[in-house]
């Protein structure tokens, strides 16, 4: 028992230091990856851009029809046999991104798509221009529509950092393995871990209920 | 002569909706559009400030001639500028306040610094009776008064024309009135109109012409008073016989 309260003690502390060293700022990393991917994603199928639009399409086709893992294997490991150099953070981060951008840009098409697009004509009607009804008027409102699945988003990616520890980077989770490993108690290590998890997102998770409650001041969003 | 449109053609597919619409407007000139559902009345309203593009039509604003089909960005720009557009449903801006649906279309054109747009706004929001609720979002407000906080963003950048499609159409019927006081005090002050309205007292009581639409053509145009004592074609004779049948019931 002293045995185990040991590596408690000692464990949690490091792997705790890996998620804010490295999850967090992974996550939030790609997580903006995504999102300016799904903006940009979002508003060419909005506009309804020609060439941009389909290639917007196959993007969000490819992305969705396979799994993470082998993305980051496929980017990580394949690439470099056609001579494209990788490094492994900047590939965990582009990925992660870039695979999460996808379904982020689905949601985020669908609200625009939501917001009345009279107001993109009564916008027109007062002289305003394209680009700035879209600023002022369509994104803030398809954002407060989208904000609950881009929430969902951020809590997903912080668990699939997990996942790139496959591309030899040492984060949380790899650490945890390593000691556990070490320490043949992987029962400990996994639930320490899985705690740690459970933490951030439950922060996060809070966090959004706060933002949800101060964006509702127009009235409970469109109507 | 103020507004002058001719020839305005449109097509959807196979439905051509808008056969060749002349319309002559002087300033100071409020003009009913009437017509059954379906007549062409909101495309032909659309067309002339390029929400739709026409297949075919010249549009003369104030002596510069347009052309309805082909004209450039810069242009629509101008047109645009000279006109406002009350919509069926409003259409406000659901983010922002009434003050600041009403200034937005000054400022984020570059037409008026911030000062000046928030006094241009109150003023017309003064003029549509909603000066009071300035701090109130749209989802907050009856239709009624959104219709009017539509209105005065309209009026605020000074139009020389308003053009309303169905303005008081979704209102619940005791919200209509106060809808209607506000367009014809505008009415009374010289504001030009062009208002396709289902309302036949308004139509009667306030415009100085009609121009009646039928299947995309315009069956008839004429002075208000003579339209409603003795209609020219037969068209305009039932349809007004079957307006005054519904009200009567
Ligand atoms: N964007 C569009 N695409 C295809 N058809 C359209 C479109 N807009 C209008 N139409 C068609 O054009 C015809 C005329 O429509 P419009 O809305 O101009 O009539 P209206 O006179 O305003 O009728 P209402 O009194 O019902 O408002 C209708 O048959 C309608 O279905
Ligand atoms: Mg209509």
């Amino acid at each position: 028992m002293e045995r185990i309260w040991r590596i408690i003690t000692e464990s949690f502390p490091l792997l705790l230091e890996f998620g804010i060293k490295f999850t967090i700022p992974i996550t939030i990393a790609s997580f903006a990856v995504a999102f300016l991917l799904s903006v940009f994603v979002a508003l060419a199928q909005y506009a309804k851009t020609p060439v941009l639009r389909q290639l917007c399409r196959v993007y969000i086709w490819v992305i969705r029809g396979t799994p993470l893992l082998v993305q980051l294997f496929l980017v990580y490991y394949g690439l470099p046999k056609l001579g494209i150099i990788t490094e492994k953070y900047s590939t965990a981060i582009l990925v992660l991104g870039i695979n999460e951008g996808a379904y982020m840009a689905e949601s985020l098409r669908g609200a625009l798509e939501a917001v009345p697009r009279g107001q993109l004509e009564a916008g027109l009607c007062v002289s305003m221009t394209y680009p700035k009804i879209m600023w002022h008027v369509v994104l803030p409102q398809a954002f407060r529509t989208v904000f609950p699945a881009f929430s969902n988003s951020f809590i997903a990616m912080l668990k699939e950092t997990s996942l790139i520890k496959s591309i030899t980077i040492i984060e949380m989770f790899r650490q945890a393995e390593i000691i556990a490993a070490r320490e043949y108690e992987p029962l400990v290590l996994y639930t320490e871990v899985a705690l740690i998890y459970l933490a951030f997102c439950s922060v996060l998770t809070l966090l959004q209920r706060r933002l949800e409650k101060r964006l509702d001041h127009y009235g409970g969003g469109v109507k | 002569m103020m507004l002058e449109v001719s020839g305005v053609t449109k097509t959807f597919g196979e439905n051509t909706v808008l056969r060749g619409i002349d319309l002559f407007v002087e300033k100071g000139d409020v003009v009913a559009i009437l017509g059954p559902s379906g007549s062409g009345k909101t495309t032909f309203l659309r067309c002339l400030n390029f929400l739709e593009r026409a297949d075919s039509g010249r549009l003369v604003f104030d002596g510069e001639v347009f052309d309805l089909r082909t004209a450039g960005k810069k242009e629509i720009a101008r047109v645009r500028r000279k006109t406002a557009f009350v919509f069926q449903n409003y259409n406000l801006f659901l983010n922002k306040t009434v003050l600041q649906n009403v200034t937005l279309g000054l400022t984020a054109s570059g037409r008026m610094p911030r000062a000046e747009a928030k006094d241009a706004a109150l003023a017309a929001l003064e003029r549509v009776g909603m000066a009071d609720r300035l701090s109130a979002y749209p989802s907050e407000l009856s239709g009624g008064q959104q219709q009017r906080v539509a209105i005065a963003r309209g009026l605020a950048s000074g139009p020389e024309i308003i053009y309303f499609d169905e303005p008081t159409s979704a209102l619940d019927p005791e919200l209509i009135g106060e809808v209607l006081d506000v367009m014809r005090a505008l009415a009374r002050d010289g504001m030009t109109m062009l208002v396709v309205t289902h309302e036949m007292e308004f139509a009667r009581g306030v415009s100085n012409r009609v121009l009646f639409m039928e299947n995309g053509a315009a069956v008839e145009s004429a002075p208000t008073d003579a339209f409603f004592r003795e209609p020219k074609t037969e068209r305009s004779r039932e349809f007004i016989r079957s307006i005054l049948h519904k009200d009567g019931e």
